[in-house]
């Protein structure tokens, strides 16, 4: 509020030119408010470097920017490997401890398992038409979908900044992550 | 019934899945001219919904019909700004 806002005993000296001059003022920052509100904003926080949880922030994050959505997908901790070049094209899914694999833990657990499943999975989402990683990555860059890389979880893992994909946004922490949040319609933790 | 549309751009995304029918035909509609129609095949059955629900949730495009041919998903969406 401005200083100069008319104090109550006032109010009835108004002209009609200063109540006039009011409204249109209220009506502008009112348009601002519905203008600021018009596009939906959205913000994923991937954690998971899994093959299987790779997925749904990607294919997400490319829709909702087919929405026109402002998507920003903040990939930290074991997510920050989506986006790496070199291990996104091999993630792995794990056999052990997943209830929906068709074998026992005690022969999940032996050496190979992993890798097994991952083929077969890999294999399943090439017969069904289903886009790999390293394309859902492109297509939601292409679509203008941010892709922020954790700058601390980046030197955690002694990565370098090369490391990942054309275009990812380097240099960003949690308070960037927030502030995104903070304006987004939809937040979502995967 | 489709013949009655003026067909400006035929996308095909037969074969592909979620997210693609959406995405490419998001990217499609952005090259037709204003009132041009977009037609768009697919086998992926939850395109139907997924084009519909697209449609709805998005400025500028209408939904104007979706038909079943076959093992086809035929969707025609409207550019309408």
């Amino acid at each position: 509020m401005s200083t100069d806002t008319p104090s109550a005993g006032d109010d009835e000296t108004m002209t009609e030119a200063q109540l006039q001059a009011r409204i249109e003022e209220l009506e502008a920052s009112v348009a601002e408010l519905e203008a600021d509100d018009d596009q939906e904003k959205m913000t994923i926080v991937a954690t998971q470097g899994s093959f299987d949880m790779a997925y749904p922030p990607l294919i997400l994050a490319s829709t909702a920017a087919a929405f026109g959505w402002d998507v920003v997908v903040f990939h930290t901790f074991w997510g920050l490997d989506i986006l790496h070049e070199e291990k996104s094209e091999n993630l792995q899914l794990s056999a052990v401890g997943n209830p929906n694999m068709p074998m026992p833990n005690s022969l999940a657990a032996l050496p190979g398992m992993d890798r097994m499943a991952t083929w077969m999975m890999e294999k399943r989402i090439d017969d069904n038409g289903t886009a790999s990683i390293g394309e859902l990555i492109e297509l939601s860059l292409d679509q203008g979908v941010e892709l922020q890389a954790c700058q601390m979880t980046i030197e955690l893992m002694e990565y370098d900044e090369d490391d990942f994909y054309d275009d990812v946004t380097v240099g960003v922490g949690a308070a960037t992550a927030l502030q995104h949040m903070a304006e987004s319609d939809i937040q979502l933790l995967v | 019934m489709s013949e009655t549309f003026d067909i400006a751009e035929t996308l095909d995304v037969k074969g592909e899945s979620c997210p693609m029918p959406v995405v490419k035909t998001k990217s499609a509609i952005d090259e037709v001219a204003e009132g041009g129609v977009l037609e768009v095949l697919s086998t992926d059955s939850g395109s139907m919904s997924d084009i519909d629900g697209w449609a709805e949730g998005t400025d500028g495009v209408e939904l104007l019909e979706q038909v079943e041919d076959g093992d086809v998903y035929k969707h025609y969406v409207e550019k309408t700004n």
